[in-house]
């Protein structure tokens, strides 16, 4: 599948990660590991800063962080116009994992809190695009 | 200190909603400035730097385009971009072209017509500011960026909307009286209280930040004119010297932050090389020019630069310390939040600021005591890149 297909609306089409959205697609939300020195990477890279090799596997993120910060956005970008308000947020796993998406829809403003229990899910909207989004642990 | 490189120059137009005019004829009004400013010609250039952040430019490559309207072909001219700090970035190069022995006089030049595109354009290519890839995707804009950072404080620090809403009335105060500011009008605490239609600073952009925390788009143009110390000492009464120079850069995309609570990395790093070239620490800057784009980059830069702890920024906007007659005034020209945020053109002109208070020529806004040691710290989008720059005098 190709890049365009990934977030609410894509500005990339073509990127040697695009398996990310086939992942997608199988309900997995997906890193990059290096097979030579393990380093792993979230957003995934093709290729490894530490030790500029281009062998790169698939690891699954983890499921339980907290919620590190976040902001609702009441004014959108072009392209973006019909969401609005909408949350995003900064997830930390530990481990210098961290992750940034959008909160699911029917969490209550009322009720996100910074350092709650948090994890992520795929997600597909009307129109065929594949995303993952923050929901309460 | 080190007397290597001079500002014998500075000028900027007005900052402006709605230029009147073409980028040559914008940029035009900043260097006639600098140019009278420094008493020189087109002959004594010799070579000329121009910055922007090209997303807001029809004209592709606008270095040779200008260079021709400013008089200043054949010289060499080239172009350099960090999106907010693009000015400052060009003031280090032109530091390091002088530096090096290749030129005695150089041009630095930063503009931004931002009304050069439609506001539907602006809002499409504002959404890409940051990492086009992983995070645009999502519907990210600039206010929310910082806000994520304003939460963190929030829920860390104890800052409250109170402590941001003082950042904007201290930035009001100097916007006032600054006649090439963009945003002329005081602020009231009135103008934020919530759920009152009439209080135009109230309505939320990207929570916890609202209307009053942003900056003022505007049209500017800035220029500085930089020699080594021969020409420096011969053309110039009152040189200004550059003394420290720091830059930095960090990860573009939120998920490779290290840490919300302690604000922009490359504030912190910008400044500790400048400290150390310039051989001073923060207590001895007497006057600075920080980048407020948003209340909450103020108070971040406070702590960034050393002149609160981590977290603790916020009492300086509590204390008034950095009002013109506080211990250490910062941005009492208006800032970015009144005096306006011409992208390109924003460094050159906080460094202009900086200039005429050690020349004592900052007229209504002059600070008292005649500051010996000025700062300048701009700032390249969500903190993707950051410029500090000391200044003093003789």
């Amino acid at each position: 599948m190709g890049f365009e297909k990934f977030g609410r609306k894509s500005f990339t089409a073509v990127t040697k990660t695009a398996k990310f959205v086939d992942l997608l697609a199988e309900g997995k939300v997906a890193g990059t590991v290096c097979k030579d020195c393990s380093a792993k990477f979230f957003p995934p890279r093709a290729d490894c800063a530490k030790c500029f090799s281009k062998n790169m596997d698939w690891f699954e993120m983890p499921k339980k962080g907290k919620l590190e910060t976040f902001t609702t956005a009441y004014y959108a970008p072009f392209g973006f116009e019909s969401d609005p308000p909408y949350t995003m947020g900064v997830v930390d796993f530990g481990g210098g994992q961290k992750l940034f998406a959008r909160l699911a829809k029917d969490i209550k403003p009322e009720d996100v809190k910074v350092g709650m229990d948090v994890t992520i899910r795929p997600l597909k909207y009307d129109d065929g695009q594949l995303s993952f989004e923050i929901i309460k642990a | 200190m080190k007397k290597e490189v001079a500002v014998i120059g500075v000028g900027q137009s007005s900052f402006v909603r709605g230029y009147e005019g073409s980028i040559r004829e914008l940029a035009f009004e900043a260097f006639r400035e600098a140019m009278q400013n420094a008493g020189i010609t087109q002959k004594e250039v010799d070579a000329s730097i121009f910055c922007s952040a090209p997303e807001y430019d029809k004209q592709r490559s606008p270095a040779g385009v200008l260079a021709e309207y400013l008089g200043l072909i054949p010289q060499p001219t080239f172009y350099v971009e960090s999106v907010c700090s693009s000015s400052s970035t060009g003031v280090k190069v032109g530091y390091g072209m002088i530096k090096s022995g290749l030129h005695d006089v150089v041009v630095v030049l930063g503009f931004q017509k931002m009304s050069e595109i439609t506001s539907a354009e602006s809002q499409e290519r504002m959404g890409r500011g940051a990492d086009i890839q992983w995070e645009a995707p999502f519907g990210t804009m600039m206010p929310a960026y910082y806000a994520l950072y304003a939460q963190a404080y929030m829920a860390n620090h104890g800052l409250t909307h109170d402590d941001l809403m003082k950042v904007r009335i201290k930035a009001s105060t100097y916007g006032v009286i600054n006649e090439r500011a963009v945003y002329r009008k005081p602020v009231k605490p009135e103008d934020f209280k919530q759920g009152d239609p009439e209080a135009k600073m109230a309505g939320p952009v990207a929570w916890p930040l609202r209307v009053g925390d942003c900056c003022a788009n505007a049209d500017g143009s800035s220029c500085i004119i930089l020699a080594n110390a021969e020409k420096a000492k011969t053309l110039s009464k009152k040189p200004v010297w550059i003394i420290g120079i720091g830059a930095a850069s960090e990860a573009v995309n939120m998920a490779a932050r290290p840490d919300f609570t302690k604000g922009l990395s490359v504030g912190y790093a910008a400044s500790a090389q400048a400290y150390k070239m310039a051989g001073i620490s923060a207590k001895d800057v007497k006057v600075a020019e920080v980048h407020d784009c948003f209340t909450i980059a103020e108070i971040m830069a406070y702590e960034g630069l050393g002149f609160a702890p981590v977290g603790e920024g916020k009492q300086l906007v509590r204390e008034k310390a950095t009002y013109k007659e506080g211990k250490i005034p910062v941005n009492v020209d208006g800032g970015l939040l009144s005096k306006g945020h011409p992208i390109g053109a924003t460094g050159g002109s906080q460094i202009r600021t900086i200039v005429l208070q050690l020349r004592g020529e900052a007229g209504p806004m002059q600070v008292a005591g005649e500051p010996d040691i000025g700062l300048v710290h701009n700032i390249g989008g969500v903190g993707l890149y950051g410029n500090v720059t000391i200044f003093g005098r003789e």
